[in-house]
């Protein structure tokens, strides 16, 4: 589904990226681990389309499609959702008025019909379920004054209702109290099938206790330095990312 | 422009004068007419503004009118068809409407029969017949022929406009619209409505004036509305500019408030050429409230001047004022807040905020907040902003799958409706929303 090769990227002529590979198919979940300052977010913002970041070097397809050509909506009209690690507020902006555009205009890049307003509203009733989130904040202004927990919910509230192929979640869990990482967790889950995948990028480990999975990933200094399986993640979070780190310099020493 | 041309243009209005005068038809005596030839003299002392006079700063209508007009034969009556009246009558919005073709009070297209004894309706000129007694004492008693040139040439050719007048103690059953259209068809048209509004003591109305332009010929309105607000009664008023490239616009819409009262405006500028909105506020009394809201969407070569003036003469009054701007392309925008609190007007809350989108390099704004202060125990704040649309918000829409061009409109609508929210009538905030987002569609990707 995604093939990342060799990919660089930068910021204001900073590399930060520097020659990611990745493999992920359909029904996989995998995890990118690491420190701060590793790169995590900036390849899950490369790969949803901040234009901020420069890539330099190396290739991403995405079913088939050179991602790098498409614009951010393109990208998510394919079938790519990045739920961000800061939902941005946008006073004035209906939450509801919004995600009818969204799938609108999702449908009509697919050759389908719009929604009516009776089965969008049957749909985002049924999506809401899901993340528990209660339908006011719907009638809100796009997260305003939302608080930490219901930005992030309303991400994955958008994710069900986008269903994309492959989703990446920026650091979702970060200040999530265990209650609400609960909820996102089993949101995520329940949104899981065989057709698509899941980028989880992350921080800590204890997300992935809800969310469990296929493969694990370590980014240090802008690549990818070490692949597992989930214990891999656990062995992290007992000994933190030092030995990793000594690990990268005593290979390239 | 140079003094010569300046100096042509007056002589010309002052020739003309000379021919309405004679058209009067033995109503030169009378009192109204006094008041006409008091402020032709201001004209005369003034002139057309030039460019060191800093309320036309940023302005230049001058030389804009100098090139296009030549003054002489100022009033032109015009006709048009049914056909045309009706597009612009603002759906779904049950009214008594009133036309004004070229500055004309026209009986034929204005619904204004039924109405209840307690409200009158009527053309100026016939009110200045009729409505003696209400006319001394209010006609041009509050829009200053002195500190303004524009509000001098209305109120020296005075003759046609509309007179309203609602009784105290009298909820008008529903809105009053006014529809100012100068038909520009065959020529160039100079039109000067003048309006006067009388609300009495408990009373609310919401009146909205709009105004529009057909043909492809230049236009000139220079219009002024007189409104006063009764003791404790609500006023709700909008301006709605929808004039076309080509016309020139000069608008004066001067508020007087008595105790009590309440006064809620929106001016929404969202087409025309050259655009000037005096808005000034007058409370003087306590107990007053006054809300002005004001939008203007520009692009090529578009200038919208907004001037609001509120001024407190008395304690325990309230003030607020939101603007909103978006520039794009060689547009200009002016905004000039001012607010007077004097001496008298001790616990005077005041607050007033400017905010503005530029879409190009070549676009601009001139903003400026005037404030002052005389009383000692006062709450007034001022604020100015001049920005660009936020890249986070256009990049979180378009990681959603709306295209650049959504979301950029989504995001300009947000910013320009907080501004036209207070509209009284549902089916006017709808006609204004409708227009926005159009606009925001077509002209501003």
């Amino acid at each position: 589904m995604l093939s990342i090769k060799n990919l660089h990227a930068s910021i204001d002529d900073k590399e930060i990226l520097r020659g990611i590979d990745l493999e992920v198919k359909a029904g996989e979940v995998h995890a990118i681990m690491g420190p701060n300052g590793s790169g995590k977010s900036t390849l899950a913002s490369v790969l949803a389309g901040r234009e901020d970041y420069e890539v330099t070097q190396g290739s991403i397809d995405f079913l088939g499609n050179d991602l790098l050509d498409l614009g951010a909506e393109e990208r998510a009209r394919e079938g790519l959702f990045l739920a961000f690690q800061y939902p941005v507020e946008i006073p004035g902006v209906s939450s509801t008025n919004f995600l009818k555009t969204a799938v609108n205009q999702i449908r009509e890049h697919r050759g389908q019909e719009p929604l009516d307003a009776v089965s969008f509203l049957t749909l985002i009733k049924e999506k809401m379920k899901l993340v528990e989130m209660d339908q006011s904040l719907l009638s809100r202004s796009l997260n305003e004054g939302f608080s930490g927990g219901e930005k992030k919910r309303n991400e994955i509230f958008q994710m069900a209702v986008l269903e994309p192929k492959l989703a990446i979640l920026d650091e979702t869990d970060s200040g999530l109290d265990i209650d609400a990482l609960r909820i996102v967790a089993n949101g995520v889950n329940q949104l899981k099938n065989s057709d698509n995948a899941t980028v989880v990028v992350t921080h800590y480990q204890r997300l992935l206790d809800y969310i469990v999975p296929d493969f694990v990933h370590v980014l240090f200094n802008g690549r990818i330095v070490k692949s597992g399986t989930k214990e891999l993640a656990l062995e992290l979070e007992e000994k933190g990312y030092d030995w990793i780190k000594e690990e990268v310099n005593e290979a390239t020493a | 422009m140079s003094n010569a041309i300046k100096a042509d243009l007056k002589q010309n209005i002052l020739n003309n004068f000379k021919s309405f005068e004679a058209e009067l038809n033995g109503q030169s005596r009378s009192e109204v007419h006094q008041l006409r030839r008091k402020a032709l003299d201001s004209f005369e002392s003034v002139g057309f503004p030039g460019v060191k006079n800093e309320e036309y700063k940023y302005t230049p209508i001058t030389k804009s009118l100098g090139k296009e007009f030549d003054f002489n034969n100022i009033s032109k009556s015009g006709t048009i068809e049914s056909k045309k009246v009706n597009d612009f009558l603002i759906k779904d919005l049950d009214a008594y409407n009133i036309v004004i073709i070229n500055g004309q009070f026209s009986k034929e297209y204005s619904n204004v029969s039924s109405v209840d004894p307690k409200l009158s309706i009527q053309s100026l000129a016939e009110a200045f017949a009729e409505q003696q007694a209400l006319l001394s004492t209010h006609f041009a008693k509050y829009a200053n022929s002195e500190s303004d040139t524009f509000t001098a040439l209305n109120t020296a050719f005075s003759k046609e406009g509309v007179f309203i007048n609602v009784d105290s103690n009298y909820i008008v059953d529903k809105p009053i619209a006014i529809y100012f259209i100068s038909d520009a068809d065959r020529e160039k048209v100079i039109a000067q409505p003048r309006n006067l509004i009388l609300v009495g003591k408990n009373s609310e109305v919401e009146i909205i004036e709009s105004f529009y332009t057909i043909g492809a010929e230049t236009s000139f309105t220079n219009v002024v509305s007189e409104i006063v607000v009764g003791e404790n009664a609500h006023v709700h008023y909008a301006k709605i500019g929808l004039e076309n490239d080509k016309a020139h616009h000069i608008g004066n819409t001067q508020v007087y408030q008595a105790a009590n009262s309440v006064f809620n405006a929106t001016t929404a500028t969202l087409e025309g050429g050259m655009v000037r909105n005096n808005m000034n506020i007058v409370l003087d009394a306590e107990g007053c409230e006054a809300n002005m809201y004001g939008l203007y969407l520009l692009n090529g070569k578009q200038h919208v001047d907004n001037h609001t003036m509120v001024d407190h003469r008395k304690p325990n009054s309230f003030s607020n004022e939101l603007y909103k701007g978006i520039m794009n392309e060689k547009s200009t925008g002016v905004f000039n807040g001012k607010i007077f609190v004097r001496q008298d007007a001790q616990k005077t809350n005041a607050f007033q905020s400017n905010k503005n989108i530029l879409l190009s390099d070549d676009a601009t704004i001139n903003t400026k907040p005037q404030l002052e202060i005389w009383a000692d125990d006062v709450k007034c704040s001022h604020g100015a902003t001049t920005g660009q649309l936020d890249e986070e918000q256009l990049f979180y829409l378009r990681a959603r799958g709306l295209s650049k061009e959504s979301a950029r409109a989504m995001l300009l609508y947000a910013f320009a409706h907080e501004a036209i929210e207070k509209v009284k009538s549902d089916a006017v905030r709808d006609y204004l929303d409708k227009l926005i987002k159009e606009r925001l569609n077509k002209n501003f990707q």
